[in-house]
């Protein structure tokens, strides 16, 4: 940071702040969205849009591990690449410490690339095969103007040795490494860059879960080592409550609950979040409990239904009688208190207790009922 | 952990199961002293190296490992779905219903596959045949076991799709795979394994592609049509907590052996093997937030240079004396529970590795009958 | 299925770990591992030595070139002698003539041999063109993307509509008949489309690959990113393919001889000998043709075969 002021008008416009601390927020995202374009017919035009992500604010204060779960195509990952500014949104704005990513020039924004990392899922693609470990990680450092090859190979020896694994290495490839070696690779280019804000996409899901458990001891490290801050995205509710201090869940390119971590598991304020918690399993063989099971699939982004776009596998809508606003007007992502932010209509009235209540009424076989 | 092993417990060894011998009638597989290679341009990968269990009839029994312990390689032996080569089933004999399939030609394992015993792919879209009909395609695996007609093999297909829940099935019968959802495929899955009303279903990584809830779904469905039907089911999976909610007894595998057995309840609420407890102990729930998750050290061996030990011993944190030299055989600690780690052994009947002193490797003990 | 994993697999005890951010020391320590390890181009050289179908195809193809070099050298007889045969329609195989003759009496055996380096040069030249063409127009376009990429796939599809014979016509106005530089730019020019397609399918698959991705996210620049990340890994196939088109163009080649569109018919070549010998097959004088097509379907043969043993050894989801 320079300490001046945006120049830039749309940057001036919105000061970022976070709302616990008042502090200004390290990352903010206002209204991002993000459409692809389906190409369809004889002459390749464009016949929709997949509605990846449609509409998403959340802030993220330095320090913070901010949690993003949510299931297949929700737009999580999506999400996670165009705060990064890898792939532009299509509307909406991130802000990065205060400045307007989308004013800044290609160069500039190569420049900041240093400061927000990506970690990736999967520890085999992510790695080119053909380029020796000391490249891969030192390949950053490169791009963003560190000529010296011996200030490099300093930095990425010390980088190796940071996420555990011995710099003589530093000369083979990745095809001798396991598995978790391989994600240690993908944490160790991304930390080279000495960057503040690290997306990790799903970065611990391809693992097993003894190697799952000694890559996430290292990242909480590195964080409290080198004070970084994360947009941790998991689709694994219980790594997602381990890590997270705040977590956001995803529906269909939109945030349907925002809470801090103990919130939402002692009490979540959405029907969605509910189910999901519901849905996963326990590993304590007493508590075989009667799941709530959600109907259906998920509808297509490209075709989001109505209002609010889970009316149409909620629970708690027919619990209460099918209200007519759930399908024609979409909540918005409200305070329920506490700094709660839930989007449902009737967020005062999701509980456990709710929810047990349905799920004993429910039949298992029909959970297909109402699929595409 | 306390190291000091109570033997109090520890049931009276029943009538064995010598090699050879056809086990009792309510055991519905029985898999002992299993041996599966691979014979590769580097060497030989001792996939599954010495496996034993037992399912009874309606039981279900997971298995549970981490990638390349040979969960998988196993339930495709058992399939006789290995092929040969580079694989070799180097030792072992499979009961099924009473007979070594493995004795088996071709076409009779052919008549009980997909029969006798069905699979349950973990992703369905591979496993289903794109150019054809779903329901042409369970119509087809009825026809192929059962002398019926093709409208009654119809009639049946789209009976099963009824039953795992798929709505309008006349309609669904007449789509392609592509036009069905993941958790919709793989309920075509199971219905085609139930097609020919199986006793024994082998589930792979059934709900490992699936979404949270749609797993959710499909877990609850395969329980429900186990308790109806009364299939015994083999799940392999490398997720304790869907074995947790699904199974009633859980076998650990590592490296290609059975490292530890028991019901649910024993194996995840009172781990005797120190691999299982570091399982266990890895899943991020199980830990309060803010505290360090606890870790199993190191990587699994390189099935090239197996420890000549306890397979588990390089990453052991409770390792003592014998563990380095002499691999620990399954030991019954109570009814129906085994664990193979030299932790449970009497003092006395540890393996010594001095030259003088005469070998004292116990006998493995020998299995009970449930 | 199982996956060996890389022999990095026993731990080292805790005494040896380095920071103390490291819980679980999971570190290489094979310590007859070397610290460099082979690259993917030198795992490549060592899986393709382990395919005993390509080494064999290898040998028989390193036989024929040197054939074709040195084999003018060392051949009995001069190709454009004309002695005249003892038998009307050539003689049989005999001591002096191992592969018989024509029924000008020219040696088959030295034909073959001194067709060798024609067929192999027509085989590899246009080859070498087509590839060079093909892979920078192929890079081009799935790099650049948009009109440029609209505009070069446009051109390759013309490059497909034009045929063959009369191009060779057209080039005969230029070249004169029967050269073998237009043959080779001919099928060279006919055929960098294919390369390109590949590589252009290449591109558009690595570019979304996750290293690619990641090198944009630390900020590496367009021409690195093509140079360094997407170019080395899209190789792999298009050499599997130039292979492959390499023995179709020595077919091709022979081919287009037969039909006396191709290389002059007094050289002495596969296709032009294999032209020669159109009646004498009729007359059962078999030799005349059976060598020259012999040594086409084996160099063909030889040539597939290691195009099949590349093919193992680039794929690069192949381990040791």
């Amino acid at each position: 940071m320079t300490g001046q002021l945006p120049i830039d008008p749309a940057a001036a416009a919105s000061p970022p702040e976070s709302p616990a601390s008042g502090e200004p927020a390290l990352v903010s995202v206002q209204g991002l969205v993000k459409y692809f374009p389906i190409m369809g017919g004889l002459l390749r035009r464009k016949v929709g849009d997949i509605k990846a992500v449609d509409g998403v604010s959340f802030d993220i204060s330095k320090g913070e591990v901010f949690g993003l779960v949510g299931e297949s195509g929700c737009g999580k990952t999506t999400l996670g690449r165009a705060v990064l500014y890898l792939q532009r949104p299509t509307a909406g704005e991130v802000f990065f410490d205060g400045q307007n990513l989308s004013t800044l020039k290609a160069n500039k924004l190569r420049r900041m690339r240093s400061r927000m990392q990506l970690i990736f899922q999967d520890p085999y693609g992510s790695l080119n095969p053909r380029m020796p470990v000391s490249d891969i990680v030192g390949e950053g450092l490169l791009a963003q103007g560190m000529k010296s090859s011996t200030a490099r190979e300093r930095k990425v020896e010390q980088t190796m040795q940071a996420v555990g694994l011995r710099p003589e290495y530093c000369r083979r490839y990745p095809h001798e490494f396991s598995g978790g070696q391989r994600q240690r690779i993908g944490i160790a280019r991304a930390l080279a860059l000495d960057p503040d804000f690290i997306v990790c996409d799903e970065a611990v899901s391809a693992l097993d879960v003894s190697i799952q458990s000694q890559i996430l001891n290292l990242m909480l490290d590195l964080r409290r080592e080198f004070n970084l801050t994360y947009l941790f995205i998991a689709h694994n509710l219980s790594v997602i409550e381990y890590v997270s201090d705040r977590i956001g869940v995803m529906y269909l390119g939109k945030l349907v609950e925002v809470a801090t971590a103990e919130q939402l598991f002692k009490g979540a304020r959405h029907p969605y979040s509910v189910a999901l918690l519901s849905a996963t399993p326990d590993p304590d063989p007493r508590v075989r409990k009667k799941r709530l099971v959600l109907r259906g699939d998920v509808p297509s982004p490209a075709n989001p239904p109505s209002g609010c776009r889970f009316h149409t596998r909620c629970w708690l809508r027919e619990r209460l009688g099918n209200p007519e606003i759930c399908s024609t007007v979409d909540p918005p992502l409200h305070d329920t208190g506490g700094g709660q932010m839930s989007a449902c209509h009737f967020a005062e009235q999701v509980s456990v207790e709710a929810a047990e209540e349905a799920a004993a009424t429910q039949s298992v076989i029909e959970t297909a009922a109402g699929a595409t | 952990m306390s190291t000091v092993i109570d033997l109090s417990h520890v049931a009276e060894a029943a009538p064995g199961r010598s090699i050879g011998q056809k086990p009792p009638d309510d055991v519905l597989l029985d898999v002992r002293g299993l041996k599966t290679y691979f014979h590769v341009l580097d060497g030989t990968v001792p996939a599954v190296d010495g496996v034993d269990f037992q399912i009874k009839r309606g039981e279900t029994l997971g298995l549970v490992g981490e990638s390349g312990c040979g969960k998988s390689v196993t339930s495709l032996t058992i399939m006789r779905l290995i092929d040969i080569p580079p694989g070799e089933i180097a030792a072992g004999e499979i009961w099924f219903d009473g007979v070594d399939i493995l004795s088996l030609s071709p076409s009779e394992m052919r008549d009980i596959r997909g029969s006798e015993m069905s699979m349950i792919f973990q992703e369905p879209m591979t496993s289903l045949n794109p150019v054809f009909t779903v329901g042409y395609q369970i119509a087809e695996a009825v026809k192929a076991h059962r002398n019926v007609s093709k409208n009654s093999a119809r009639d049946r297909a789209i009976e099963m799709l009824a039953a795992v829940g798929i709505p309008s099935p006349e309609r669904r019968f007449k789509q392609y795979p592509h036009e069905l959802s993941g958790g919709m495929r793989q309920r075509v899955m199971i219905a085609m394994a139930l097609s020919c009303d199986p006793k024994l279903i082998i589930a792979d990584e059934p709900t490992t592609a699936l979404d949270v809830t749609i797993q959710a779904q499909i877990l609850e469905l395969m329980k429900s049509i186990q308790e109806r039907t009364g299939t015994a089911l083999l799940l392999i999976t490398h997720d304790l907590a869907v074995v947790a909610e699904t199974v009633e007894r859980i076998a650990v595998m590592y490296a290609g052996r059975i490292v530890e057995a028991g019901t649910a309840e024993e194996v995840l609420l009172d781990p005797k093997h120190p691999y299982t407890q570091g399982l266990i102990a890895s899943i991020p729930s199980t830990v309060p937030r803010g505290q360090r998750l606890n870790v199993i050290k190191g990587t699994v061996p390189n099935p090239f240079r197996m420890p000549t030990g306890c397979r588990f011993e390089p990453r052991c944190p409770h390792a003592f004396g014998p563990c380095k030299d002499f691999d620990p055989p399954l030991r019954l600690t109570g009814p129906n529970r085994e664990s193979a780690c030299w932790l449970q052994y009497p003092p006395g009947e540890l393996p010594v590795k001095e030259t003088d002193a005469p070998p004292a490797t116990p006998v493995p003990v020998e299995r009970v009958g449930h | 299925m199982f996956k060996p994993e890389s022999a990095d697999s026993l731990p080292i005890p805790a005494s040896a770990a380095t920071p103390s951010l490291i819980d679980g020391p999971e570190l290489p320590v094979d310590v007859e591992v070397a610290l460099e390890s082979l690259n993917q181009w030198q795992l490549a050289v060592k899986r393709f030595m382990r395919h005993r179908m390509a080494l064999i195809g290898l040998a028989m193809f390193c036989f024929i070139v040197l054939v074709a070099i040195i084999g003018p050298i060392v051949a009995p007889y001069n190709p454009i002698d004309i002695p005249g045969a003892i038998h009307q329609g050539g003689d049989g195989p005999s001591f002096t003539h191992p592969m018989g003759t024509d029924d000008a009496g020219r040696d088959v055996y030295t034909m073959v041999v001194n067709g060798a380096h024609i067929s192999l040069a027509v085989g590899f030249f246009a080859t070498v063109i087509a590839g060079i063409i093909g892979i920078i127009v192929g890079s081009i376009s799935g790099a650049a993307g948009g009109v440029v990429d609209n505009l070069l796939m446009r051109l390759v599809d013309v490059t497909f509509a034009v045929p063959l014979l009369f191009l060779i016509l057209v080039a005969a106005v230029f070249f004169g008949q029967g050269s073998m530089v237009a043959l080779i730019l001919i099928f060279g020019i006919l055929q960098w489309g294919l390369i390109a397609r590949l590589v252009r399918a290449q591109f558009l698959s690595l570019r979304e690959a996750d290293f690619v991705e990641a090198a944009r996210a630390v900020g590496v620049g367009t021409m690195r990113i093509t140079f360094r990340h997407i170019l080395p890994n899209a190789l792999g196939p298009v050499i599997v393919v130039m292979t492959l088109l390499m023995a179709s163009n020595i077919v091709l080649e022979a081919f287009v001889s037969f039909l006396n569109f191709g290389i002059a018919a007094t050289e002495p070549t596969w296709g032009n000998a294999l032209s020669n010998a159109q009646n004498a097959m009729g007359d059962g004088n078999w030799w005349w043709a059976f060598f020259p097509g012999m040594a086409i379907a084996l160099t063909v043969i030889s040539i597939n075969f290691v195009g099949d043993g590349l093919h193992d050894a680039l794929d690069p989801r192949a381990r040791l």
